[in-house]
């Protein structure tokens, strides 16, 4: 895990190794349009499918939570790492502790919370559930498969 | 019935871990109520009218007589000597601690029971037939497809928030005694013309402020596609249900608005894609979960019933249930005492239910959605022993699917969403009833009460129904016939203008009346209804 | 008058804002006027209550009556068990809230 404190970007945590991305990311709009862009922010409402003719060249994804009820953020996540995203995927905004286990799982690797969170009780969520029944793209066996060996 | 295996012990463990963690930084300020609310309610606890309130799940209804010796010890420990069975089949506890939460869960999860997504917009506990591995007319079992599904969507990191609740069913026989098309899914397990298992889906469905009746969207999904098809399901209503409006955002508001066909077009086409994403658990879980609930040794026995008893008779007229070996019968305890609170049970009488469980019916129980308990394997022999303990408890009252038979949610009295209260008026129309002498003669008349609009008391699925309103401050009711939760499903039409109490307990007489006034031979008050149309029962009312 | 209620954090019991602190039982509520929001503030952060809110009562002989049925109710108890609400002993209790 790498804390970025207080950086200008505001991400808290990052689970890549590889240069942080120093564009700018621009609307789901915009960047169909732009081809010189590598970042892009999706907005709850924004369809993550229109980004997948573009994968080849986002390197980052920040998906917005203005506020951590509505979970459409997470929908996006999973669809762009089903389709072989493998650039960074940020979560922004109203992001807590007891949101980051299900968003890692979703394929979020990066979080720039609007309120920083505690750090141990960042670290105590995110190594709580030692199984899973359900899989995604993280490629953790689910317990229904552990169950047959 | 299901056992857990480790795996699924650590799930339930972990949780009452997360939520002390959750509940005690709520206790020392680190979490807002705003914060701290939509975790609560994911984990079953509100904030009701008069303190916390706990739902605890019963997966699709079934629990056995240590869970239920469990959950009365619950109700003297933590609450106040009784408990509240719901019509999503579970129980709820309405004077919790937050303080005590934690460990209440943990007595819980000792026991392989949680309160794991009882509320909030999550998939919520999933409901199904209360005479599942016992009725005569079930082609299998549906409990192990509902076990599954229970696995798949608890914790699904997908699906936590959102746009509204979520509500899944699963039944397996023609009859629907699970009110599966009011969900907003509806799962069906079928056979194919080639033999084969499979499920049909209907989705859409729900009561609330837009009743509306789902419509099947596939008529057959494979067996080894299930949690896929679900999954898809789920996906296009996460990204596309409404969040604008709260009272929009069901999934039956974007079924409708979108239409039942290209709703479904946007499920096939997710599907599609899904069946490449590995969601779906190995067929041999399925394989694994079918003998949890494999039939117990059934004994030969004798195939009829003493019926010199009348009382007796009466009760096993009303209150058993064809089983599947003709040497047994199901047994509904009726939790609708003339004049009590439907629903409620006391620790006591939660012990005893417990007793007679293992005594009587192979330690099983089932919480039906009418708010009251059966003994799904009870041989024919013993019925008249067990009815006389049932009696002697006040647990003998021989009303199923009667006038007296309300289903009644808290209302005002317990819940801060309602307008008006419905338990005193299920008690004054059950008092009434009995007094008159009516209930036989009225045969089958479900009466369904809910105290807002939200509808937890099915009015919109009653025979009649009744809603409560707030007029000005002060309570008033409305009244509605011809809805029914079954496999005829329908939803009920308002009268007219509402009533106050004393006025609409004499319109639900009034409107019996009609009723036995025109019926023709055999038919039920829905059917009368049915077929005479709602202008006679709207003259006797209001002219 | 205007009278502060909410819940208690740990416990979930009904309380009512005394002027000093919060009771169980509505007739010790006072008229808290203008200083509602300033009052509910200040309890809801040190976390003696949650969700604090206002309503309109009046007061007469009997005591403190709020305006809305539901806060009667929240005020006394549920109506169906008289045994567990604030005036056991009197089964007629319910009729207060109607």
């Amino acid at each position: 895990m790498t804390d970025l404190g207080t950086s200008p970007d505001a991400v808290q945590f990052r689970f890549r190794d590889d240069e942080v991305v120093d564009q700018a990311s621009v609307t789901v709009d915009a960047f169909v349009e732009q081809s010189n862009a590598n970042a892009v922010r999706i907005e709850p409402g924004d369809d993550a499918r229109a980004l997948l003719p573009h994968l080849d060249r986002i390197a980052l994804v920040e998906v917005n939570f203005p506020v951590f009820g509505d979970g459409r953020g997470y929908s996006s996540a999973r669809l762009l790492r089903e389709a072989g995203y493998t650039g960074e995927l940020r979560a922004v905004g109203d992001v807590a502790v007891d949101q980051l286990f299900n968003m890692r799982r979703c394929g979020f690797d990066a979080f720039a919370p609007d309120v920083a969170m505690d750090a141990a009780d960042a670290k105590a969520a995110l190594a709580r559930w030692p199984q899973v029944y359900q899989a995604t793209t993280d490629d953790r066996a689910m317990i229904q498969e552990l169950r047959h060996g | 019935m299901y056992k857990y295996d480790n795996y699924d012990q650590q799930m339930v463990d972990t949780r009452v871990a997360e939520f002390r963690d959750q509940a005690q930084r709520r206790l020392e300020g680190k979490l807002s109520e705003d914060q701290f609310k939509p975790l609560r309610l994911m984990n079953g606890l509100y904030l009701q009218l008069h303190a916390y309130m706990l739902r605890v799940a019963i997966p699709y209804g079934t629990l056995n007589g240590t869970q239920m010796h469990a959950l009365a010890d619950i109700a003297d420990k933590y609450d106040r000597g009784y408990g509240h069975f719901t019509t999503r089949q579970n129980i709820q506890y309405n004077w919790i601690k937050l303080e005590e939460a934690g460990d209440l869960l943990a007595d819980l999860a000792a026991v392989e029971m949680h309160a794991i997504q009882t509320s909030g917009n999550c998939i919520r506990n999933i409901s199904s037939d209360h005479f599942a591995g016992a009725a005569r007319d079930e082609l299998v079992d549906p409990r192990p497809y509902a076990e599954l599904m229970r696995q798949w969507s608890s914790f699904h990191p997908e699906f936590m928030y959102l746009p509204r609740k979520f509500k899944i069913a699963v039944i397996a026989a023609e009859t629907d005694r699970a009110a599966m098309r009011l969900h907003d899914i509806g799962v069906q397990i079928v056979k194919n013309d080639a033999g084969d298992i499979g499920a049909s889906f209907f989705v859409g469905g729900g009561m609330g402020r837009t009743p509306m009746i789902a419509p099947m969207i596939r008529e057959f999904v494979p067996l080894d596609q299930l949690i896929t098809y679900a999954e898809a399901c789920l996906r296009v209503y996460n990204r596309y249900g409404r969040r604008d409006n709260k009272y929009k955002a069901r999934i039956k508001i974007l079924v409708h608005e979108l239409g039942a066909d290209e709703y479904t077009r946007q499920v096939e086409e997710e599907f599609a894609h899904m069946l490449d994403q590995g969601v779906e658990p190995p067929l041999a879980e399925i394989e694994r979960l079918r003998p949890y609930f494999a039939d117990p040794a059934f004994e030969d026995g004798p195939k009829t019933i003493d019926r010199s008893d009348p009382d007796f008779a009466l009760w096993v007229d009303r209150n058993t249930h064809a089983h599947k070996h003709d040497s047994y019968v199901s047994a509904v305890i009726s939790l609708k005492p003339v004049g009590g609170i439907p629903g409620d049970a006391s620790a006591e009488q939660m012990h005893l239910m417990a007793d007679l469980a293992k005594e009587y019916s192979f330690d099983e129980l089932r919480v039906m959605h009418t708010q009251n308990v059966v003994l799904p394997h009870v041989k024919i022999a013993d019925l008249h022993a067990l009815w006389t303990r049932l009696e002697a408890a006040g647990l003998g009252a021989p009303n199923l699917d009667t006038i007296e038979d309300i289903i009644a949610c808290p209302g005002l009295d317990y819940c801060s969403l309602a307008n008006a209260r419905s338990i005193p008026l299920a008690q004054k129309i059950s008092e009434r009833f009995a007094e008159s002498g009516k209930t036989e003669e009225l045969g089958q008349l479900k009466l369904k009460i809910s105290g807002c609009i939200n509808a937890c008391g099915h009015h919109h699925a009653g025979h009649i129904g009744i809603l409560g309103v707030d007029k000005k401050g002060v309570e008033n009711y409305q009244l509605s016939l011809g809805g029914s939760e079954a496999e005829d499903v329908s939803l009920g039409k308002i009268t007219g203008r509402g009533f106050d109490e004393a006025g609409v307990i004499d319109a639900v007489e009034t409107v019996t009346d009609v009723y036995l006034g025109k019926r023709e031979d055999g038919e039920r008050f829905l059917d009368t209804y049915r077929r005479i149309g709602m202008a006679p029962f709207k003259e006797a009312l209001y002219d | 008058m205007k009278i502060l209620t909410g819940n208690d954090l740990k416990s979930g019991a009904v309380v009512w804002w005394t002027g000093s602190e919060w009771s169980l039982h509505v007739n010790e509520a006072i008229d808290v006027g203008e200083e509602a929001d300033a009052i509910a503030a200040r309890e809801e952060a040190s976390r003696r209550v949650n969700v604090p809110y206002t309503i309109e009562a009046t007061q007469d002989a009997d005591g403190v009556r709020p305006a809305h049925i539901k806060d009667r109710v929240r005020a006394l108890g549920p109506t169906v068990r008289p045994d567990l609400t604030l005036k056991p002993a009197d089964p007629d209790a319910g009729n207060w809230v109607i």
